[in-house]
């Protein structure tokens, strides 16, 4: 008979200590949430509410007439070449970094085996660019490189470009960390490349993931566009920024109803790769 | 020499305070074309054993060799070379649910393909006739083209036992390879192994959870227990009370495939009706060494 072994004690171990960081989240949160001001009970004032009322009061109603669509037309497939031309460059960014970040697909850290600090010292790199890509706002990047390329989507797509290239390759290692990556692992133990124990073990897995993400970055593109196209990279953006310094909020109106119908076809796209690589 | 231990010892998470001793002081010397069985209770160490000869895990103490290799002195493409001549059947198979079988299959071979092959073959299967033959020893080619989510358990097991026939390693290691199978399809799934081993005359070690099979099927029988390496024998000089110590099993019941009660035929026990003689291989007859 062996029942020398200790009896678990019958308590959870982990309790103490996730009851400990949900403790300390709270009391981290408070006073940022008062520094922002945050006062919600604000948002009901009557007097606020009157003003907020005046302001939309002006958006009706858009603006329906032929010419003026034929304008918003225009804008919205320049404003659409920008963020797809934008996204397919952040793409060819952030697929080759992304899988230099993955940990999932290093060989020099099964074992740990040779090279090891070789293959740290390229993650460590490929994460500073990545940093550094995403860390200055599309913004800045759009200023910057209006210098160069002159008024023009140029400097929009190349902007969209640089910042969602770190935002993709970030969250693609992300992704691809964070499904099942023994397919690949195995691969890579059986002498595998990376490139295709990326391809044969953990595409299939999340091929969904990384499209609907991609999606989703293409629909903040299209927003992003807008902004550039305030500091003159063309599109719905500058034409919004014209009708704003007209106050004609008709016009404003229209571009916003065309925003949503973007957002909605993006939702659609996403739904719809989502079924095919289902 | 297909590979050699000496005193190898292993310590998950060894650097952590929770390490967790997986093998202790192991010891074995196989020679080309031996078919050996690792058989012991869950948590042994068989499966850490196997990961350490197919040198994706370093052991913490000890020297392995491995094709005549110490893989953790090889630089980084003569390791992958060496990775590649080496085949691993997982217990549960590592293949992505949305892949299809023939690709399952095909990935076998990433090690030995250059990248475009492998690249094109994405596009287009860069072979059909070879995964198809290797399903087939196993019952399944009309699966080829399915998508592995739409396979059950034991099929997937078995596009898992393909992919590595479809590498054909010089090295067969096999983690569990029939846990989800019923006793014909197992029958049927080792004695592919063997003949495979056998017609290549390349190494096979299997570690089994069911003892019958072991014993019907591998001329070399390895036990090993909280770590450590307790037998290393013939089938035949496998007495029931050394697996009885092996399990720690005081009511006689030791693991099978079929589940049914098993006890050793030459005891004088109920016989548990064995294809073959005990230590035979139906297919062909063990090389004696
Ligand atoms: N990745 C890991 N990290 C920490 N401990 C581990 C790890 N893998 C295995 N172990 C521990 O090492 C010991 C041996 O595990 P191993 O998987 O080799 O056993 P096994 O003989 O294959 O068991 P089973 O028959 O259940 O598959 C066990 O105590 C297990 O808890
Ligand atoms: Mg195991």
């Amino acid at each position: 008979m062996s029942h020398s072994v200790a009896q678990p004690r019958l308590r959870d171990p982990d309790a103490r200590r996730r009851a400990g960081w949900a403790l300390l989240a709270l009391l981290a949160l408070w006073p940022l949430v008062q520094i922002a001001e945050f006062r919600p009970v604000d948002l009901f004032d009557a007097r606020n509410l009157a003003v907020m009322g005046g302001f939309l009061g002006q958006f009706f109603p858009p603006n329906l007439s032929g010419e003026f669509l034929v304008f918003v037309l225009k804008a919205t497939i320049e404003t659409l070449a920008m963020a797809t031309a934008g996204t397919a460059l952040a793409m060819l960014l952030a697929l080759p970094l992304g899988l230099v970040l993955t940990h999932s697909l290093s060989v020099s850290r099964i074992g740990p085996g040779p090279d090891r600090s070789v293959g740290e010292a390229i993650r460590a790199l490929a994460r500073m660019v990545l940093l550094i890509l995403r860390g200055i706002p599309e913004l800045v990047w759009a200023l910057l490189l209006v210098r160069a390329f002159g008024l023009g989507p140029a400097a929009g797509v190349l902007a969209i470009g640089l910042t969602y290239g770190g935002m993709l390759g970030k969250v693609y290692s992300e992704i691809m960390e964070s499904g099942d990556t023994r397919p690949a692992r195995v691969l890579l133990e059986t002498g595998s490349g990376r490139l295709m124990a990326f391809f044969y073990g953990l595409l299939p897995g999340a091929a969904q993931e990384l499209a609907s993400y991609t999606i989703y970055r293409w629909e903040c593109a299209v927003r992003a566009s807008v902004i550039m196209g305030f500091v003159g990279a063309g599109g719905l953006g500058q034409l919004m920024d014209q009708s704003m310094k007209m106050l004609n909020g008709g016009e404003v109106s229209t571009i916003l109803i065309v925003f949503l119908l973007l957002v909605l076809l993006a939702d659609a796209l996403s739904v719809f790769l989502r079924k095919l690589l289902a | 020499m297909s590979f050699e231990l000496d005193r190898v010892g292993l310590i998950h998470d060894a650097g952590q305070a929770q390490g967790q001793r997986a093998l202790r002081a192991v010891s074995i010397k196989v020679a080309r074309g031996e078919r050996l069985a690792i058989i012991g209770p869950s948590g042994a160490g068989k499966t850490t054993l196997l990961r350490i000869l197919a040198s994706s895990i370093r052991p913490t103490e000890g020297r392995v060799s491995v094709l005549g290799n110490n893989p953790w002195q090889l630089n980084g493409s003569k390791l992958r070379q060496l990775r590649s001549r080496i085949g691993f059947i997982h217990q549960a198979p590592p293949i992505p649910p949305r892949q299809r079988a023939i690709t399952a299959v095909l990935a076998g071979r990433l090690g030995q393909w250059p990248w475009w092959k492998s690249a094109l073959s994405l596009i287009y299967p860069a072979d059909i006739a070879g995964p198809r033959d290797q399903l087939a020893r196993l019952d399944l080619a009309d699966r080829l083209f399915d998508r592995c989510d739409r396979l059950s358990g034991g099929q997937l097991q078995r596009v898992g036992v393909a992919r590595v026939l479809y590498q054909a390693p010089d090295l067969l290691l096999a983690d569990e390879p029939v846990s989800a199978m019923d006793p014909a399809l197992a029958d049927l799934t080792v004695s592919q192994l063997h003949q495979e081993a056998q017609s290549r005359g390349v190494t096979l070690v299997a570690s089994l959870h069911a003892v019958d099979i072991a014993l019907r099927w591998f001329p070399r029988v390895i036990g090993l227990k909280a770590g450590e390496l307790v037998f290393d024998l013939p089938p035949e000089k496998v007495s029931e009370g050394v697996l009885r110590d092996l399990y720690a099993s005081e009511t006689g019941v030791l693991p099978s495939q079929d589940n049914q009660p098993f006890h050793l035929a030459f005891e004088g026990h109920a016989v548990d009706e064995a294809p073959a003689g005990r230590g035979q291989v139906p297919v062909a007859p063990p090389r004696v060494i």
